[in-house]
C-alpha cells in the first residue's frame, strides 16, 4: 500500500491548487494575528507561536496524507476511546481558563482534546457506516447518536458550547448524507441544518437583550464577561468600519487598541474585516469557498464509501465552522467559541484542520492510485 | 478494503446528495456576504463613527488664568501646576465599583464623587473629580491605573496667592462654576469643573482673567490608556491684570489694623486709583480657591467675624462726625452759613422738648464754620442742619456720592443710606420727624455709609471737586498678543460748588490735624489734612454689628489726605468698636500717610487722563 503511495503520480494540478488555497489561508491568518499582537512585548509572541502550529500542523498534514486512510480508519474506536478519557481528564486536570476547563497542560503548552474530538468523532462515524450493513433507523440513527453521545455530554460540561455544536453538526451531516433513505427528506433537513443558523438569527433578534443575555449565561456563562454584548458589539464595529477597502494593516483602531477582545483567536476574522474591508472580506470568503469546492470534488471522486464518509464529515465541520465563526463576529449569532479554520490562533485547532486537510487530500490520492 | 458497509448504489446516491452541500453552501456564503455587505458598505460609516468614538476621548485643557500683579508688577495670583483627576465616563464600566475603588484609594467623600460622576453634562466629556491631588494621591492613581478605566490625572494650573491673606478681600479667590452659575449665559461657554472667580477682582474681571480652554483629542485604547495626542486646540492663557494697589502700602495698612474688626481704604484723589484697601478680618484665598467640604464652608461663612465681608466696600455704617466735612460744604454752597457766621454751642441743642448734646459737656463757646470743623462741633451742625433741611442735606449727600455705588470693580458694592422724608416713606413707610434731621446732621440716626464712599468722598473735597470713580485695574495685558492696554482714570462728576469752598474747608481739615480732634495724625513728614469720627453703637438701630452683644464701643472713624497743598492721597480709616477716631483710627491713617510719602508712588498713567477728563467733566456730570 506504501508501495502505491511511492509510486503514484505524486502532485497533480489539484494538489497545488489545494495545497496552494491552504497555504493562502494560514498567511492570510498569520498576517492578522501579526497584526494584532506584534507590539506584545515577548520573547515569542502569539504570531510567532502560531508559524510553529503550522509547522506541527504540517507534519501532521503530511501524515494524514501519506498514510492509509482506512488504516487510520480502523483506529477510529481506540482513538475515540482514548479521547473520551481525555475529555473526562480535562474535567479533573485541566487548566481553566476564563471559566472553563478546556485544557490539558503539556510542558509550556496546553492541549485541547475537544478539537482533536471532532476529527476523531469524524473518523469514527465514517468507520461505523462504512464497515457493517445498516438497516433500519435504530442502526442507522440512534447508535451512531449513542457513540456522539459521551463525547458531547463531556464537552457540554466543560463548558464549551461551540465545540459541542460542532459535534451535532457532524453527526447531523453524517446522517443526513448517508443515514436517511429518503432523497427528500435528506434534501430537507440538510437544508435546514444549513439554514438553522439564520433562522436562528430571526429568533435570537426578536429576544430582548436582557433575554439573550439569561439564554447566554444559561448556555455558555464563559463568552461574554465584559457583559451588556461587548464582544459582539465591538465586533460588529470593527467589521462595519472596515467599510470597502479596509483600514489598511495595522490601520484597525478597534483591534489595534484592544477594543476587540480575541482578537487573534475567535475575532480573528474582525481583524481583517476592519483591515482589508468588504473586498478584502470577499476575498477570503472565496478562498473558503474554493478550498471547500476542491474538497467536494474529493467526495465526489471518492472510490469508496469510507473515504466519501470521512470527506463529507472533514467538510461539513470545515464549513460549520467557517459559517458559524463569521456569523457569530457579523452579529448574526450568539458568540458561541468557535474559531475560524487556518486563521484563529491556537495549537489544537491548526493541527487538526491541517491534518483533517491531509486526510481529505489522502482521499484523492488514494483513489488516484487505484486506477 | 473493507466496504462492507454502503452498497456501491449508496456511495452514488451519497455522490449526487453532493449538489445539496455545493447548493447549500453557496446559498450560506451569499448569505454571510450579504451580512458583511450590510455591515461594511450599508452601515459602514455608521460603525467607522462608532469606532472613532471608541478610540477618541476629547479632553478639556483648562487655560491658565491670567496673572494679577500690583502697580509695582509684585505678582500677587499666579497659577502653579497640579494634579487634577478625571473620570471619562465612556470608559467606566462599573460606577459602583468606581466610586468603591476612588474612595478607598484617595479617601474621598463616595457621595461627592457620586455627585459629580452624575451631574448633568455631556457625558463625553471627562468629569473632573478631585483637584489638587498630592504626589502621593497621584501616584496612587497612577498606579493602579489598569484597575482604574476612565480614570485619568491631568497636569493643571492652579491658582495660586503667593501673599496669602494679602489683599484677599481685593483680589477674591476662584472655584468650581457651579451648576447654577453654568445656566447663566455669561458662562456659556464652560463646563463643569471650569474655574472661574468667584470673590473680588477675580470674579469681576473673570471674563478677561480666565482664558479660553483648549481641547485635546486623545486616542485610548480599550483600558483608557492615553496612547497619542491626536488634535490639539491650546488653550488660551486668561489676561493680565496690572491693579493700583501696591502691595508694600497694603501690607502696611493689614498691619495697621492688625488683629480688629475694620476697614482701611487708600485712593489717589487725582485719579481713583485705589493704593490700598483692606478689610479685616481676612481669609486665606488659596484655602477658599480648593475645594471646600460643606462643613468646611459653613464655618468659613458662620464665622461670627464674617471674614467674607468686604468691609470697605460692603461695610455699612454710621459715618458720625465725618459727615461733618460734606455738610460744611453744603452750608457754604446753600448759604445756609458764610465761612464767618458764628454759633454758639452751649453744649447742648434744644429741639421740642428733647435737648440734643455735644460731645463735649459745656460746649465750645462760640463756633465757626472752621472752628467747627476742627473741634467737630455738634451743636454747630445741628444748627446747620435743623436750617438746610433734610432734603438739602440728602441732594448734597448724593452730590458726594453717599447712597449710590461708587462704581468701583469690585462685586456686590453697597450703597449705604441717605436718608430723606420719601426714603424713610419708602423704607419704613413712616413720616420724616424733625428731630431725625438733627441726628442726621452730624452722621448719625439712619445714615449709613461704606468706608470706600468715604475715602472717596474725602478725595472728592481734596481733589477740589472732581469725583472719580475708584480703580483697581490700571492695565490689562492681553496674553495673545503681549499688549498692555492702560485703562483710563474715569471722572465720575465735578460737584457742583463754588470753587472756593474748597480750600477753606482742606484749610479747616488741616486744622483738625494740627489743633483739633484730630491731632493724632500729625506727621512730621507731610502736612495732613482729616476728620474724625465716631459712630455711635447706641444710635444703631439697623445693622450686622449689633448682633456682636459682647461690644458696644463706638466705630472710629478717620478720614484723611495730604498733602493738604497738592493731594495724592486719600485715606479712610474704620475701626469696628475701637472707640473714638480721634484716639484709634487717626494714628492709623498718619503711619499709612508716612508710609506713601516715604515710598514716593508716582501717579499712575492715569493722572494725565484725569487732567483731561477734568476739562471735559468741568460742566457735565455722570460717569463716563
Amino acid at each position: 500500500m506504501i508501495d502505491r503511495v511511492i509510486n503514484s503520480r505524486g502532485f497533480d494540478n489539484f494538489d497545488f491548487r489545494f495545497i496552494g488555497l491552504i497555504i493562502v489561508i494560514l498567511g492570510v491568518g498569520v498576517l492578522s494575528i501579526y497584526s494584532v499582537t506584534h507590539d506584545q512585548g515577548v520573547a515569542f509572541p502569539f504570531y510567532a507561536k502560531q508559524i510553529v502550529w503550522i509547522i506541527l500542523g504540517t507534519v501532521a498534514f503530511l501524515v494524514m496524507w501519506l498514510s492509509d486512510y482506512h488504516r487510520i480508519a480502523r483506529l477510529a474506536y481506540p482513538a475515540y476511546a482514548i479521547v473520551l478519557i481525555l475529555l473526562a481528564v480535562v474535567l479533573f486536570e485541566g487548566r481553566s481558563s476564563r471559566g472553563a476547563q478546556r485544557w490539558i497542560p503539556m510542558g509550556p503548552f496546553a492541549f485541547q482534546p475537544s478539537e482533536f474530538a471532532k476529527l476523531i468523532l469524524i473518523l469514527t462515524l465514517a468507520h461505523y457506516y462504512s464497515e457493517a450493513p445498516r438497516v433500519g433507523w435504530l442502526q442507522r440513527v440512534v447508535l451512531p447518536g449513542l457513540l456522539v453521545l459521551p463525547g458531547l455530554l463531556l464537552i457540554l460540561k466543560q463548558p464549551d458550547l461551540g465545540s459541542g455544536l460542532s459535534f451535532l453538526a457532524i453527526y447531523a451531516a453524517m446522517l443526513l448524507m448517508v443515514g436517511m433513505r429518503s432523497k427528500a427528506l435528506g434534501v430537507i433537513l440538510l437544508f435546514s441544518l444549513m439554514l438553522f443558523p439564520f433562522a436562528w438569527e430571526l429568533m435570537w433578534g426578536s429576544l430582548h437583550d436582557y433575554q439573550r443575555q439569561r439564554i447566554m449565561t444559561f448556555v455558555d456563562p464563559v463568552y461574554d464577561p465584559g457583559g451588556k454584548g461587548y464582544h459582539a458589539l465591538q465586533s460588529r464595529i470593527a467589521i462595519g468600519a472596515g467599510e470597502l477597502t479596509g483600514k489598511g494593516l495595522y490601520g484597525g483602531t478597534q483591534s489595534q487598541l484592544k477594543f476587540l477582545p480575541e482578537g487573534h483567536t475567535d475575532f480573528v476574522f474582525s481583524v481583517f474585516a476592519e483591515e482589508w474591508g468588504f473586498l478584502g472580506v470577499l476575498a477570503l470568503l472565496l478562498l473558503f469557498v474554493g478550498l471547500i469546492w476542491l474538497s467536494l470534488e474529493i467526495v465526489a471522486r471518492a472510490k469508496d464509501q469510507l473515504g466519501a464518509l470521512l470527506a463529507v464529515g472533514i467538510i461539513c465541520m470545515l464549513c460549520f465552522c467557517v459559517v458559524v465563526n463569521i456569523g457569530m463576529t457579523a452579529g448574526m449569532f450568539p458568540i458561541v467559541g468557535i474559531p475560524l479554520p487556518l486563521m484563529s490562533y491556537g495549537g489544537s485547532a491548526t493541527i487538526m484542520t491541517m491534518a483533517s486537510l491531509g486526510l481529505l487530500l489522502n482521499i484523492k490520492r488514494r483513489r488516484l492510485s487505484f486506477i | 478494503m473493507a466496504t462492507a458497509g454502503l452498497h456501491d448504489s449508496e456511495l452514488g446516491e451519497l455522490q449526487r446528495r453532493l449538489i445539496i452541500l455545493r447548493v447549500g453552501l453557496l446559498l450560506v456564503v451569499a448569505l454571510l456576504g450579504l451580512r458583511l455587505w450590510h455591515l461594511q458598505i450599508r452601515e459602514g460609516p455608521y460603525y467607522r463613527d462608532l469606532s472613532e468614538n471608541n478610540r477618541t476621548r476629547s479632553v478639556i485643557m483648562e487655560p491658565a488664568r491670567g496673572l494679577i500683579y500690583d502697580r509695582k508688577g509684585v505678582l500677587l495670583a499666579n497659577n502653579v501646576p497640579s494634579f487634577t483627576l478625571y473620570v471619562s465616563l465612556e470608559d467606566v464600566k462599573d460606577r459602583d465599583l468606581l466610586i468603591d475603588q476612588l474612595t478607598n484609594l484617595l479617601g474621598l467623600d463616595p457621595a461627592l464623587v457620586k455627585e459629580k460622576l452624575t451631574a448633568r453634562g455631556s457625558k463625553q466629556l471627562p468629569r473632573k473629580v478631585k483637584d489638587r491631588l498630592t504626589l502621593r494621591e497621584a501616584t496612587l492613581v497612577e498606579s493602579h491605573r489598569l484597575d482604574l478605566p476612565g480614570v485619568m490625572v491631568q497636569v493643571e494650573s492652579q491658582r495660586n496667592y503667593p501673599g496669602g491673606v494679602t489683599a484677599s478681600h481685593l483680589l477674591g479667590y476662584v472655584g468650581e462654576v457651579s451648576p447654577e452659575q453654568l445656566e447663566k449665559p455669561e458662562f456659556a461657554d464652560l463646563h463643569q469643573g471650569s474655574i472661574v472667580g468667584q470673590y473680588g477682582v477675580e470674579k469681576f474681571f473673570d471674563r478677561l482673567v480666565r482664558g479660553q480652554a483648549g481641547q485635546k483629542s486623545i486616542e485610548v485604547d480599550a483600558v483608557g490608556h492615553e496612547k497619542r495626542t491626536v488634535v490639539v486646540e491650546q488653550p488660551h492663557a486668561g489676561d493680565n491684570l496690572y491693579l493700583t494697589i501696591d502691595v508694600r502700602l497694603q501690607k502696611v495698612a493689614e498691619k495697621l489694623l492688625g488683629e480688629e474688626s475694620g476697614a482701611i481704604v487708600a485712593l489717589d484723589p487725582r485719579t481713583g486709583d485705589v493704593l490700598a484697601m483692606v478689610s479685616r478680618p481676612g481669609f486665606d484665598p488659596n484655602i477658599l480657591s480648593r475645594e471646600l467640604t460643606p462643613r468646611q464652608w459653613a464655618e468659613i461663612v458662620q464665622d461670627e467675624g464674617r471674614p467674607l465681608n468686604n468691609r470697605a466696600s460692603q461695610g455699612q455704617y454710621p459715618p458720625g462726625s465725618v459727615f461733618k466735612v460734606m455738610m460744611a460744604a453744603a452750608a457754604l454752597e446753600s448759604k445756609t452759613v458764610t465761612p464767618s457766621t458764628s454759633i454758639y454751642c452751649n453744649g447742648g441743642y434744644q429741639f421740642g422738648r428733647r435737648l440734643y448734646h455735644d460731645w463735649k459737656a459745656g460746649g465750645h463757646g462760640p463756633v465757626d464754620l472752621r472752628r467747627a470743623l476742627v473741634q467737630s462741633c455738634d451743636v454747630y451742625f445741628y444748627t446747620v442742619g435743623q436750617r438746610m433741611g433734610i432734603e438739602t442735606m440728602a441732594s448734597f449727600a448724593h452730590q458726594f456720592g453717599l447712597g449710590e455705588e461708587t462704581g468701583i470693580e469690585l462685586p456686590s458694592e453697597r450703597v449705604g443710606i441717605v436718608p430723606s422724608a420719601a426714603w424713610k416713606q419708602k423704607a419704613k413707610n413712616e413720616a420724616w420727624l424733625p428731630g431725625e434731621t438733627i441726628s442726621a446732621s452730624i452722621g448719625q440716626g439712619y445714615v449709613n455709609v461704606t468706608p470706600l464712599q468715604m475715602a472717596s468722598l474725602i478725595g472728592t473735597v481734596a481733589n477740589d471737586g472732581i469725583m472719580f470713580r475708584p480703580r483697581l485695574v490700571q492695565a490689562v495685558m492681553d496674553r495673545a498678543t503681549g499688549e498692555l492696554q492702560q485703562r483710563p482714570a474715569v471722572p465720575k462728576r465735578t460737584l457742583k460748588l463754588r470753587p472756593e469752598i474748597f480750600p477753606l474747608i482742606k484749610e479747616a481739615l488741616a486744622g483738625v490735624v494740627k489743633e483739633g480732634t484730630g491731632t493724632q495724625a500729625k506727621s512730621e513728614l507731610v502736612t495732613i489734612g482729616g476728620k474724625t469720627g465716631t459712630a455711635q453703637m447706641t444710635a444703631l438701630r439697623t445693622g450686622p454689628e449689633k448682633d456682636i452683644p459682647k461690644k458696644f464701643r463706638d466705630h472710629a472713624w478717620f478720614v484723611a489726605f495730604a498733602p493738604v497743598e497738592a493731594p495724592t492721597i486719600a485715606v479712610a480709616v474704620l475701626g469696628e468698636h475701637m472707640g473714638h477716631g480721634g484716639s484709634a483710627s487717626a494714628p492709623l491713617a498718619k503711619e499709612l500717610i508716612e508710609t506713601y510719602v516715604k515710598l514716593d508712588l508716582p501717579a499712575t498713567s492715569g493722572v494725565t487722563a484725569g487732567a483731561v477728563a477734568r476739562e471735559g467733566a468741568a460742566g457735565g456730570q455722570g460717569a463716563r
